[in-house]
């Protein structure tokens, strides 16, 4: 079955600074199931590079197989998408962006793509630095296979049959600091507020910037006694702080308390605000994020917002030394070095 | 006709013969086996060397094989006439494998023991360690300058030029004169321990040829690594597995010294030792898909793990050029060996219905070419393309025809869309069959602001890409692809064939590294009046002059390295050929396949049916 939008919107729709309106960044209409929370993800990705004013060809979407790499389809339908094999997102990526640099990547992935089969390419994407947004929209469960647990489920959480989960859970903000990830965020899907800044954050940043997103799964994995319900998650959400750019015109308004203020300036020399809400810990600290990672944990709370960040460390591109061109711009006269240099080569096995 | 005959046929005593020598791994005797190889090489003498080699850095036996021939036969020949023995654990078995009136080359610091005596063998006893041990007194020079003494040794036995070894010496130690020096003493050393105690030279030796002419002696990954680069690969991706290694430390090395963007310093190339052969091929494919050329090298439990990639590359349409240097299999097989035996694996690798172009290339001036070749195919059919070479082929030096390239020559990438012809058409469809071959126009991601872009993906979608479960548009996409295949079959090279009209009713057909051996069984079949047809597959999809030479003959011998005779399982499978007329001559044991082992296996079969070539007799059919 084909599911088209209706092409019709308000003539008056805002307009970001390149003239384009949020239509231009929206995909086909989800075959999720109503109230996924994955849909309200792909929402909040058109919202941020609506923001940022990127422009929507400009950006590549790969994903792997799943719920959640279905959804590549259902944002920026103008922009190129891979919907690949379970659990090799991080690869398929990996090639697309040593061919093109000049261009934002997504990978969209789930618990079951990113924790359980795709957990080798998780580890080494992480380890090159690849810049690109990694999204895990983290369910707890194979939605696709009728609600299995997941490598992500909480040991002791209740799946809808009320099977409970023996098994401890892979924690995959914990895991990607502790690879070395330079962006370490996570969210909810149900809290636009904070996912829409994490989320133009982590294109701002030069490397892999990693997301992971509890966005419950509605049909599956909702019920009481699974610890990733949307009640659960809300219950247990504990916010880092807030993000906000500068100079951006229009500031977030920050539903949480006040607490204090740091600056971090990108590569791309803008500068992000984060709004902490608890004072002794420091973004760019890793041992911090570690921390209170781990305490959070112990207490049952999911923490959230932007965990770490590192802005030094290079990405792939700076580690291989690459050219600054695209590669797939150039030709014969960069690549082939021809038959002079042939026959000095022939020469040296004589 | 007796086979016996065949294989003892009168040799000719110059420049004809087989040498072995048999060291332990790790002991610095390559490089001064090498030089043994490439003196004869320099001396315009046609040499072929196999390094048997075993999985192990150190302290297993190691052999080095050298055929010479003056008639320029390349393939490895069954039969040692010397044997250079310095491996105490390999000894009895290295004595045994001598031929009768052969030389045995032996370090005589120490007796050699009774049971290793044989009657019918000469006994050259070199003392090579005590002369080691007395000219030099760094222990490591010690092992070293042993392996040069008895190139030494050799060199007046066989009468190797010494001028032309000690050009060699100048040569490798260029940079690092102080070297030269206790080599040339060491190569004198030898030397004169043979003229003094010996008479030289052997029964047979060598003597200057022009044979050689502008050939090159190089390795095929060699090859295939500067290929690639010529042919324009941006992206390596891959995991080290022998013998498949040296094509990326190949393109790597080549890359670093021609792929320098000129105003910056920078890499106009990327490689990447990815965490397994599943994330050499996505990042292979993810390169390919947004427009630069990329490519992976493995073996086949590589091709083994990367069967899901290749089949979304298929079914999706994304270019991919993947080398496999093929091994003995199965499993972890004998991964030190040669074998062609992941041609079924490789021709249909993935679930579903599939089928993938293979290139078969016979020596290192076609892994060259092929492996750019490849490219041009990838791009054009939008699939995956995989050479298939092997072992013996990839890590061995042949003597080759040097590279070429054609300056005018320009990438073939196929039919894909810029933003002036997305702009200038209707609404575009990616799999769309325009042109009725099968092949659809691709466009690069960031091509257009509004037109062109669509989501790739392994499931089954219309000609507009989106995606649908109808089975009319599924069925519609399976057969375009099919359609593809049969424009695939145009466009690969074609089989060479080694007559101009068919001169027999029978034929025989070979492929790859089975080139050499098969061309000279031929020959010496010929001399035992056997008269036999041949053709050589360079490709799979077969072109239509492969299925009219199969069918123009009554019965045709395929030559493969694998048990199960897979090649002729595909010509059965792809041509419908009568299985009958089709008889495998199989060689599997992981050593090279030699023309006699052919030639024996060819007649036999003809003895036992009792088919003399000039009447083969209809119940054979």
């Amino acid at each position: 079955m084909t599911y088209l939008k209706p092409l019709f919107r308000h003539p008056k729709l805002p307009k970001n600074k390149i003239g384009y309106t949020l239509k231009e960044y929206e995909g086909t209409i989800s075959t999720l199931c109503a109230g996924c929370g994955h849909d309200s993800i792909s929402a909040t990705i058109v919202q941020a590079c609506f923001e940022l004013s990127i422009e929507p060809h400009l950006v590549a979407k790969i994903s792997g197989i799943g719920c959640s790499s279905k959804t590549p389809a259902y944002f920026l339908g103008n922009s190129h998408g891979f919907n690949s094999v379970h659990g090799r997102m991080p690869s398929v990526a990996t090639g697309a962006n040593l061919a093109n640099k000049d261009m934002v990547y997504f990978g969209v992935s789930g618990d079951g793509d990113t924790a359980s089969i795709g957990m080798g390419q998780f580890v080494h994407v992480i380890r090159r630095n690849l810049n690109m947004v990694y999204i895990v929209m983290n369910n707890g469960c194979y939605g696709l296979t009728k609600g299995q647990d997941s490598a992500t489920a909480d040991v002791g959480s209740a799946s809808k049959s009320g099977h409970i989960n023996p098994f401890q859970p892979v924690d995959l903000a914990s895991l990607a600091v502790e690879l070395g990830a330079t962006f370490v965020a996570q969210s909810f899907s149900g809290d636009k507020q904070q996912l829409v800044p994490l989320i133009k954050a982590a294109i701002q940043h030069k490397g892999l910037a990693f997301i992971n997103v509890m966005s419950p799964c509605v049909t599956f994995n909702n019920n009481p006694g699974s610890t990733k319900s949307y009640d659960y998650v809300r219950e247990h959400m504990h916010a880092t702080g807030t993000l906000d750019f500068v100079p951006e015109r229009e500031a977030i308004n920050a539903s949480y308390a006040a607490g204090t203020d740091t600056a971090v300036t990108l590569h791309d020399g803008t500068t992000m605000r984060l709004h902490k809400l608890a004072p002794e810990w420091d973004p760019e600290d890793r041992l911090s994020a570690v921390n209170a990672l781990q305490q959070a944990r112990a207490k049952n709370e999911i923490l959230t917002g932007l965990l770490y960040i590192n802005t030094v460390f290079g990405d792939l591109h700076d580690i291989l030394n690459t050219t600054d061109r695209a590669f797939n711009t150039l030709a014969e006269k960069a690549l082939c070095p021809g038959e002079e240099q042939l026959q000095t080569i022939n020469a040296g096995f004589r | 006709m007796s086979m016996q005959q065949a294989i003892s046929r009168p040799r000719a005593r110059i420049n004809n013969f087989v040498a072995r020598f048999a060291n332990v791994n790790g002991t610095g005797s390559a490089s001064a086996n090498f030089l043994f190889a490439k003196a004869i090489f320099r001396m315009g003498i046609p040499v072929t060397p196999k390094n048997i080699f075993p999985s192990n850095i150190q302290g297993l036996p190691t052999w080095y094989e050298v055929r010479v021939s003056e008639k320029g036969y390349l393939g490895r020949r069954e039969g040692i006439d010397l044997l250079v023995a310095v491996n105490a654990q390999s000894m009895k078995q290295d004595i045994e494998s001598v031929r009768t009136g052969g030389y045995l080359v032996y370090d005589s610091t120490k007796k050699l023991a009774p049971d290793l005596i044989r009657e019918d063998i000469h006994y050259l006893g070199i003392p090579m360690m005590e002369l080691a041990n007395e000219n030099f007194s760094n222990p490591r020079q010690r092992q070293l300058f042993k392996n040069i003494i008895y190139v030494g040794a050799l060199s007046v036995l066989l009468q190797i030029e010494f001028e032309v070894l000690e050009t060699l010496l100048r040569e490798q130690f260029a940079g690092k004169e102080k070297l030269i020096a206790p080599n040339i003493t060491a190569l004198k050393l030898g030397m004169n321990y043979v003229r003094d105690h010996f008479d030289y030279p052997l029964d047979f030796y060598l003597e200057r040829r022009d044979l050689v002419r502008d050939k090159i002696m190089v390795d095929g990954n060699t090859a295939c690594g500067l290929g690639a680069v010529y042919g324009g690969a941006t992206v390596m991706a891959w995991y080290p597995i022998t013998p498949s290694t040296s094509v990326a430390e190949a393109f790597e090395k080549f890359a670093s010294q021609y792929r320098l963007d000129p105003d910056t310093g920078k890499h106009l190339y990327a490689v990447v030792q990815a965490e397994d052969e599943l994330a050499a091929m996505g990042m292979v494919i993810g390169a390919n898909w947004n427009g630069a050329r990329a490519l992976t090298a493995t073996s086949g439990p590589g091709v083994s793990l990367m069967n899901e990639f290749i089949g979304l590359a298929y079914f999706a349409e994304v270019p991919a050029v993947l080398i496999d240097v093929q091994r003995a299999g199965p499993s972890t097989g004998m991964p030190t060996r040669t074998q062609q035996s992941d041609i079924t694996l490789a021709a249909y690798a993935s679930h579903g219905d599939t089928r993938h172009p293979l290139l078969f290339p016979a020596s290192p001036e076609e892994c060259f070419r092929m492996t750019a070749a490849c490219f041009d195919l990838a791009d054009r059919l939008q699939t995956p393309v995989i050479l298939m070479t092997d072992l013996d082929l990839g890590m061995n030096d042949h003597m080759s025809a040097p590279f070429q390239w054609d300056e005018s020559r320009k990438y073939d990438r196929g039919k894909v869309l810029n933003k002036e012809e997305l702009d200038a058409m209707g609404r575009y469809g990616r799999y769309l069959d325009n042109e009725g071959d099968g092949i659809p126009y691709r466009t690069y991601p960031g091509t257009h602001p509004s037109k062109g872009a669509f989501t790739t993906r392994g499931t089954s979608r219309d000609e507009y890409a989106v995606y649908t479960e109808d089975s009319a548009a599924y069925q519609r996409n399976m057969d375009r692809l099919q359609t593809k295949w049969e424009t695939a079959k145009k466009i690969v090279p074609t089989a060479q064939f080694y007559q101009e009209s068919n001169q027999s009713e029978i034929g025989m057909l070979f492929f790859g590294t089975s080139t050499y051996s098969s061309e000279e069984a031929k020959e010496i079949l010929e001399e035992k009046e056997v008269q036999l047809d041949a053709i050589r597959i360079k490709a799979f999809p077969f072109g239509t002059e492969t299925e009219a030479f199969i069918r123009s003959h009554k019965l045709v011998f395929i030559i493969e390295q694998n048990r199960d005779g897979q090649l002729r399982s595909l010509i059965i499978n792809e041509m419908q050929m009568n299985p009958k007329k089709l008889v495998s001559v199989l060689n599997y044991d992981g050593m090279p396949i030699t023309a006699d082992h052919i030639a024996l296996q060819i007649s036999d079969y003809l003895k036992q049916k009792n088919a003399v070539p000039h009447d083969l007799s209809e119940t054979l059919i």
